[in-house]
């Protein structure tokens, strides 16, 4: 085992981990702990833009844009939240322009901004020209701009070290942070960071899906580290399906596609979107567009063979607006499914894009451990964490936003925090949970297969907790989670050795993914009520009265009647507890959702 | 390097759909535990013709060989992590789809599936990355710019963005410094990726750092070394003209101008 000591720990190195280790590292002492390669992580995947009213295009403001938050996020958007999130944008913006991001531009030299789903102009008038972009690779440029910024300022990095715990020390006053506890791809070792503050930024949880944008390596392990601490994860249920996945595949294509005049049709080519959204149509937000497109499906007007998705139709844009604005997602249809948008439609279907929900966290970025409280030392930012400035659902652009607005935050502030302190004592034996972890894989004998266990949760997953749900299907989904939590205890690994041991740490990623698909699923259970991410088709409406409120769920720790046990494995028969959080609201009368 | 002295494996146990054919998997394997030098093994495993050779190193993970290892993440060749010789070639295995590779008249189809070159091999398709980005970070890959910010954005015309897009798509995948025959010969030249990158800056109108790089990359282990076998330029999966970079780095470098 190996120790180290730094003022701050970064936990994740997307966009929200580097905005963060660039102001932190710029200020004290930092080190930033990533499973990947920095520029291998999922913000890279983004490509629409990131939305601010900069007004470089057409008129607009950050109140407009608070508001199209507020309402895109079924009101369920914490409001002062939003409203810092909308008036930050700008800046946030020209930061990342002047650290050299390469914006596409105007024909005058400025920023050049387009058209997203549920930005408008003016509280819904018409679509507003506010997400900036590079052409369809802004999250590849926002990485990219972030990662050279990270070696401009001589960031220390731990490439492939997977946190699998953090440090939190109990005093009079409550757990505080105190580190965190990484294993190493390479060697196999554990190495615990003994730090001042500690910032989560390890993303999503998408691979609880089975038809997901997200890549591989999106196993939510920072919100199952936090959860296993019986601390609360925030909107679990709120999960987000991108209207316009490469049907079958999931790969993302971009709603700037939509934004630069792409239109859904179904199979007999009827604009379907002018039905559910006259004003704004295919620009509508997604949660909105997302289910359109599965009723056209249910409702026997799907295209294809077995009549299962709809088509995305770019052919009137022309081939020079798809190879200079759209070139990646192009190449995409062409590669992956052999047809050219240029001139054919090309067949989508949601695919599972973005958690809404996660660690709450207050606006600096400080994570809570009940409604209000902050654990010391302790932050999170980007989509691992909930603010909540998405609410109920997520407006397009906004993520790449929140990551460079939230990031920056939760690195000032874990910076200052630890400069004005002393390091905390670890906990006794910090590294404990996870050696039990890892050396209980290594030997167990188990006869169950990590492969066939991740299969049968993300068929559970899209049959039962998508886009549509009822008490039925989450019924079925919670019985199949549980029970492949109890096949889990019996799980094996083949590779018993220390180096780059990914089979080993698939089965832990596995874990992470159990706990948090069960906690989408109850929290889904309990909403008895339709909101943005959330569809109930035995509950159609949203119900302000009883459900206008945050779930917060917190994973009931077992008796430990042995104190040895792996926690992390045999921690599973646990319930799960629910309450509730206000929602804050400043500005905004929740409003019936017309588009 | 040839396929010889394979040994054979039970592939039973992975799932076979309809349509699928069976196709052989040649995978160079090294485990520094185990093993004392590489060695080839074979897999029999059902494909579709529209599955990724990713999908057929999960499938040989998942239900053959556990202890196979590979990076890989976004799985639609965004993210850089699954450069690996395919057939010989340097190529992303999630952006190669089986239906490219299959054998013609019906016979069998081998597919082989080594490290990328250049780096040293850790197990199985992990090579050490650090070498590489180490020359990356050697040519100062970031936006120097002096004198007082402006309040708002720089201002950059459409043509002066144009002039340096093809190399700001860089995945930092090493696909290109690894099919490098200089590179290979000599792992202190900087390598195509590096130049890329300094590229990116050089011909942007916003940076002021041209200078510092083009001295950096004027060095003995620099661009000079190229020569121009246009290895790099094939080995893109992102389709950058890198061979047409470094010569356009060389360039500035003779004219002293950008």
């Amino acid at each position: 085992m190996q120790f180290h000591k730094y003022d701050v720990v970064i936990v994740g190195a997307g966009g929200a981990g580097m905005r963060a280790a660039i102001e932190a590292g710029q200020r004290t002492r930092t080190a930033v702990l990533t499973k990947l390669y920095p520029t291998r992580s999922h913000t890279g995947a983004a490509q629409g833009g990131m939305c601010a009213a900069l007004a470089n295009v057409e008129e607009d403001n950050w109140e407009w844009h608070t508001f199209d938050t507020v309402k895109g996020g079924d009101y369920l958007t914490d409001q002062d939240a939003a409203e810092i999130m909308a008036k930050e944008a700008i800046d946030a913006v020209l930061d990342l322009e002047k650290m050299g991001l390469p914006f596409n531009r105007t024909p005058e030299g400025r920023i050049d901004q387009r058209r997203f789903g549920g930005h408008t102009r003016d509280h819904g008038k018409a679509a507003v020209r506010r997400s900036c972009y590079a052409a369809d690779r802004t999250g590849h440029m926002i990485l990219q701009t972030l990662y050279q910024n990270c070696v401009k300022h001589g960031i220390e990095f731990f490439n492939e070290f997977y946190v699998l715990d953090i440090a939190l020390t109990d005093t009079p006053d409550g757990p505080v942070a105190s580190g965190a506890i990484a294993y190493e791809l390479a060697t196999g070792e554990i190495h615990v960071f003994q730090a001042k503050s500690v910032v989560f930024a390890t993303g999503g949880f998408g691979k609880v899906f089975k038809t997901t944008s997200n890549a591989h390596t999106l196993t939510g392990d920072g919100m199952g580290i936090y959860f296993r601490k019986g601390l609360p994860l925030e909107d679990m249920e709120f999960y987000q399906f991108h209207p316009t996945g490469l049907a079958g595949l999931g790969i993302l294509l971009t709603e700037g596609a939509r934004g630069e005049g792409a239109i859904l049709r179904n199979e007999s080519g009827e604009r379907f979107m002018e039905r559910y959204a006259p004003t704004i149509k295919d620009l509508a937000p997604r949660d909105i567009v997302a289910r359109s497109m599965v009723l056209e499906v249910l409702e026997g007007r799907g295209a294809g063979p077995d009549k299962d998705y709809v088509y995305l139709d770019c052919t009137h844009l022309g081939a020079e607006v798809l190879e200079t604005k759209l070139p990646d997602i192009t190449e995409f249809a062409r590669t992956y499914l052999g047809v050219d948008p240029v001139h054919e439609p090309v067949p989508v279907y949601p695919t599972a894009h973005y958690a809404m929900g996660g660690i709450p966290t207050n606006v600096h970025g400080e994570a809570l451990r009940d409604n209000d409280t902050v654990i010391p030392g302790l932050y999170a930012a980007g989509e691992v964490a909930c603010v909540s400035v998405h609410g109920a659902n997520r407006l397009g652009t906004n993520s790449l936003l929140d990551i460079n607005v939230f990031g920056r935050r939760a690195g000032i502030a874990a910076a200052e925090y630890a400069q004005g302190r002393n390091f905390v004592d670890l906990p006794e034996n910090p590294a404990k949970l996870v050696e039990g972890m890892v050396n209980h894989l290594r030997t167990a004998t188990g006869g169950e297969r990590v492969a066939d266990i991740r299969t049968a949760l993300q068929q559970t997953m899209d049959a039962n907790a998508a886009v549509y749900r009822t008490e039925d299907t989450l019924k079925q989904a919670l019985t199949d989670v549980q029970a492949l939590k109890e096949r889990y205890g019996r799980i094996a690994v083949h590779d018993k050795g220390k180096r780059y041991n990914t089979d080993l740490l698939e089965a832990i990623e596995l874990g992470f993914l159990l706990d948090l698909a069960e906690a989408l699923v109850v929290t889904a259970l309990a909403r008895k009520e339709s909101r943005g991410g959330h569809a109930r088709e035995d509950y159609p409406n949203r119900d302000d009265t009883n459900f206008m409120r945050h779930s917060m769920a917190y994973k009931m720790l077992p008796e430990q009647e042995d104190p040895d046990a792996p926690l992390g494995l045999t921690g599973f028969t646990a319930d799960i507890r629910l309450d509730y959080k206000p929602v804050v609201f400043t500005r905004y009368e929740p409003m019936e959702r017309k588009y | 390097m040839t396929a010889v002295a394979e040994n054979a494996h039970d592939t039973s146990q992975i799932p076979a759909p309809e349509g699928s054919v069976t196709i052989t998997v040649k995978i160079l394997r090294f485990n520094p535990e185990l093993d004392t030098e590489p060695h080839w093994e074979s897999y029999d495993v059902p494909a579709l013709p529209t599955d990724r050779v990713l999908n057929l190193l999960f499938n040989i993970k998942n239900y053959v060989d556990g202890t196979l290892a590979f990076r890989r993440s976004c799985a639609h060749g965004i993210c850089g992590s699954d450069a690996m010789q395919i057939n010989g070639i340097n190529r992303l295995a999630c952006k190669v789809l089986v239906k490219d590779l299959l054998a013609k008249d019906g016979k069998r189809t081998t597919v082989t599936v080594a490290p990328i070159k250049g780096l040293p091999t850790m197990k199985d398709l992990y090579v050490d990355m650090e070498p590489f980005f180490e020359a990356y970070r050697a040519v100062k890959p970031y936006l120097i710019a002096y004198g007082n910010e402006p309040t708002r954005e720089r201002i950059q015309s459409q043509a002066d963005r144009e002039r340096f897009d093809d190399t700001t798509k860089c995945i930092l995948c090493a696909a290109c410094t690894s099919s490098c025959p200089v590179y290979w010969a000599d792992g202190s030249y900087f390598g195509p990726a590096a130049i890329v990158n300094a590229h990116r800056f050089i011909f942007d109108s916003r940076d002021e750092g041209s200078e510092e790089r083009l001295d950096i990359l004027n060095d003995a282990e620099g661009v000079w070394r190229c020569r121009t076998t246009f290895n790099c330029t094939d080995a893109c999966p992102r389709g950058i003209q890198v061979t047409k970079a470094i010569q356009e780095v060389k360039r500035a470098l003779l004219f002293k101008r950008v």
